[in-house]
C-alpha cells in the first residue's frame, strides 16, 4: 500500500521534474499542428489567390505561390461569361426551403417519435434511421422514375423535394426531444392544453439549439449538393450554384481564375457557418445517407 | 430522465382512461395524433429511400429501355453486371479507394482530435483551419484539385520540381488517379472523424486518467491503456460511417476527371446518367476515373 503511494509520489515528482527541465516558451504540439493547419489551409488560400491573380500568370511554368498584383478580372469575366447570379438565386432558393421546411417537419416528427405512444412508431422509427445506410446510387433512377412522373425534372423543385426532410434531422430531433424534462409538458396537458400547443408554445422555443444544428447542416446539405441534381436537372435556367461550377469548369478548363472566382462565391456562404459548426454540439452527420 | 417522464406520464393521463370504452378511443386518438406528427416528414423520407429501393429491386429484374413494356428477365441482368469487366474494375477501384481512405481518415481524426485537444495558444485559429475543409463543395473541391494537381501548372509539382523530385502525372496517370482522390477526401472529410473524436475525448472523465497518473503511467501508457480503450465504442461507428460514405464515393470522382474528360472523346453513358437498360448496373457500376479513362483509350 505504502509503496505504491510512494511510487506514485516519485512518479509525480518524476513528471515534474521532467516538465521543469525541457520546457519550451510554447507547447510542443504546436510542431504537429503548425504544419498540418497550413497543409489544410493552402488548397483554399490557393483558391482565394487563384480567384484574384490576372489570368495569364497561371498558365505559366511555374506557377507563382502568390501573384504579381491582386485583380478583380477574374470575378469581372465571370459575371459576364456565366450565368453566376442566376445559379445563386436558385441555390438560395433551394436551401432556403430545405432549411425552413426541414425545421418544420423534421421537429414535428422528432417530437412525435419522441414522446407520443402510437400503433407502429417503433416500426416507423427503425424504417426511418434504416434509410441513411441506403445508398444513394441504388435510389437514382426510381427516383428519377418517380419525379420525372411528378414533372419535377428540369426544375428547382428536383433540388428541393429530397431536402425537404431527411432521416438524420427526424433523428436529430428526437434525440434532441428525449432529453429535455417532460414535466414542463406535463403541466401544459394538465393546464388543460392541447399536444399541439404544447409543443409550439413549450418544446419549440427550447428546442433552439437543436434546431440551429438541423439548419447548419441543411444549409451544408442542400447548398453543396451535387450528385442528385446533376441526374435531375439539365436545363440551364435551373441549374444550382454546384451544377453550375462542375458543368462550366468543362467550358472554362483552363480559365483558372474566372472557375477560382465562381468557386469563392460558392464556398463563402456555407464557410460562415463554420465558427457555428464548431460550437453545436452534436455534428454527428455530414450529409443525407 | 426518459423513463422517469415517462411513469409521470402514465400515470396522470393513465388514471381516468380506466374504463374500456374511453381508452379505446383514447387509442385511436393518440394514434392520430402521433401519425399526424409524424406523418409528413415519414411520408418524405420513405417516400424518397425504402420506395425506391423496392422499386430499383423491382428493376432490376426486367429487362427495359425506358419506353417499350418490361420485361421478366430473371436474374440475367446480374449476370450481365458480373460478367462485365467494366464493373469488376469499378468494384477494384472503389475498393481500393475503401482500404486507402477508411483507415486513414478514421486514423487521422484520432490523431488530429487528440493534437487539438489542448488548451494552448492559437488551438481556436489550429481548429478552424483542420474545419473549414469540411463544408467545401465536392464541386468546388473537384476544381481545386484539377489546379493543385495540374502536369503543367500545378503546384504540388512545382514543389516535387523546386525539391528535385521528378513530376508526377497525378490526375492523369491511371495508377495515381486515386492517390489523388483519397487525398482531397481526407483534407475535405478529416473534420468530420475529428470532431467526432474530439467530442468523445471529452466525454472521458478527467479523474481516469488522473487517476492513472497518480498510478505513474507515464503518457503514452495513458493513452493506450486508459484513453484508447474509451475510444472503441465512437471508433467503431467512424469505421462502418466511413465504410458506407466510401462505398458510395461519385462526386468527387465525377469532379476531378471532368477535366481530364474534357480533352478526351467523351462516353456517352458514363454514370449515372440516364440509361435505363439495366438499372442495377448503372445503379451499382460507379466509374472511376481510371476506369473511365481506360476503358475509353
Amino acid at each position: 500500500m505504502s509503496t505504491t503511494v510512494q511510487a506514485g509520489l516519485r512518479a509525480h515528482d518524476g513528471e515534474a521534474t521532467r516538465r521543469r527541465k525541457r520546457r519550451l516558451p510554447f507547447s510542443g504540439w504546436h510542431f504537429l499542428l503548425l504544419p498540418l493547419a497550413i497543409l489544410f489551409a493552402i488548397p483554399l488560400l490557393q483558391m482565394f489567390l487563384a480567384s484574384l491573380s490576372p489570368a495569364a500568370e497561371l498558365l505559366r511554368f511555374p506557377p507563382p505561390f502568390v501573384p504579381s498584383h491582386l485583380t478583380l478580372s477574374g470575378y469581372q469575366s465571370l459575371f459576364q461569361q456565366s450565368n453566376i447570379l442566376l445559379w445563386l438565386g436558385n441555390t438560395l432558393i433551394v436551401s432556403a426551403t430545405s432549411i425552413v421546411s426541414n425545421m418544420i417537419l423534421c421537429s414535428f416528427a422528432g417530437y412525435g417519435f419522441a414522446r407520443l405512444k402510437f400503433r407502429g412508431r417503433n416500426v416507423l422509427f427503425v424504417a426511418i434511421v434504416g434509410t441513411i445506410m441506403i445508398p444513394t446510387q441504388v435510389l437514382m433512377i426510381p427516383t428519377y422514375l418517380l419525379f420525372s412522373r411528378l414533372g419535377l425534372i428540369n426544375s428547382l423543385g428536383a433540388a428541393i423535394v429530397p431536402w425537404l426532410a431527411t432521416a438524420f434531422g427526424i433523428f436529430l430531433m428526437r434525440q434532441f426531444f428525449l432529453s429535455i424534462p417532460a414535466e414542463l409538458e406535463e403541466a401544459g396537458l394538465i393546464d388543460g392544453c392541447s399536444r399541439l400547443h404544447v409543443f409550439i408554445r413549450i418544446v419549440l422555443p427550447l428546442a433552439k439549439p437543436a434546431l440551429a444544428t438541423l439548419a447548419i447542416f441543411t444549409l451544408l446539405g442542400a447548398w453543396n449538393d451535387l450528385v442528385w441534381p446533376l441526374i435531375a436537372i439539365n436545363n440551364a435556367n435551373a441549374f444550382t450554384l454546384q451544377l453550375g461550377i462542375a458543368n462550366f469548369q468543362g467550358v472554362h478548363r483552363t480559365d483558372w481564375s474566372l472557375l477560382m472566382a465562381g468557386n469563392v462565391i460558392a464556398t463563402l456562404p456555407s464557410s460562415s457557418s463554420s465558427p457555428l459548426l464548431r460550437s453545436s454540439s452534436s455534428p454527428r452527420c455530414p450529409s443525407r445517407g | 430522465m426518459t423513463t422517469v417522464g415517462n411513469s409521470v406520464k402514465g400515470r396522470t393521463s393513465g388514471v381516468p382512461k380506466r374504463r374500456p370504452g374511453r381508452s379505446l378511443a383514447a387509442t385511436v386518438r393518440q394514434t392520430l395524433e402521433g401519425w399526424g406528427f409524424v406523418a409528413p416528414a415519414s411520408v418524405i423520407v420513405v417516400g424518397l429511400s425504402i420506395f425506391p429501393a423496392g422499386w430499383a429491386f423491382v428493376l432490376s429484374l426486367q429487362h427495359w429501355n425506358g419506353f417499350s413494356q418490361p420485361e421478366f428477365a430473371g436474374v440475367s441482368n446480374y449476370a450481365g453486371v458480373i460478367t462485365d469487366s467494366e464493373f469488376w474494375d469499378a468494384v477494384v477501384h472503389t475498393a481500393v479507394y475503401v482500404v486507402l481512405f477508411v483507415p486513414l481518415s478514421v486514423f487521422a481524426g484520432m490523431i488530429l482530435a487528440v493534437a487539438l485537444n489542448r488548451k494552448i495558444r492559437f488551438i481556436g485559429l489550429y481548429r478552424t483551419l483542420i474545419f473549414v475543409p469540411f463544408v467545401v463543395s465536392a464541386a468546388t473541391t473537384g476544381v481545386l484539385t484539377n489546379y493543385l494537381f495540374d502536369t503543367q501548372f500545378g503546384i504540388v509539382n512545382h514543389v516535387l520540381n523546386v525539391l528535385g523530385l521528378p513530376a508526377q502525372g497525378w490526375l492523369t496517370d491511371q495508377k495515381q488517379a486515386m492517390v489523388v482522390i483519397v487525398i482531397m477526401s481526407l483534407w475535405g472529410s478529416a473534420a468530420f472523424t475529428t470532431v467526432i473524436y474530439l467530442a468523445a475525448l471529452q466525454d472521458i472523465p478527467a479523474e481516469l486518467v488522473e487517476a492513472a497518473t497518480i498510478d505513474g503511467a507515464n503518457r503514452v501508457q495513458t493513452f493506450w491503456l486508459v484513453v484508447l480503450p474509451q475510444l472503441k465504442s465512437v471508433s467503431t461507428f467512424l469505421v462502418i460511417w466511413q465504410l458506407v460514405q466510401a462505398i458510395q464515393l461519385f462526386d468527387l470522382v465525377y469532379t476531378t476527371t471532368r477535366g481530364v474528360r474534357s480533352m478526351r472523346p467523351r462516353r456517352s453513358s458514363t454514370t449515372c446518367g440516364t440509361p435505363l437498360s439495366s438499372s442495377w448496373t448503372s445503379a451499382t457500376g460507379r466509374p472511376s476515373p481510371t476506369c473511365c479513362s481506360a476503358s475509353r483509350s
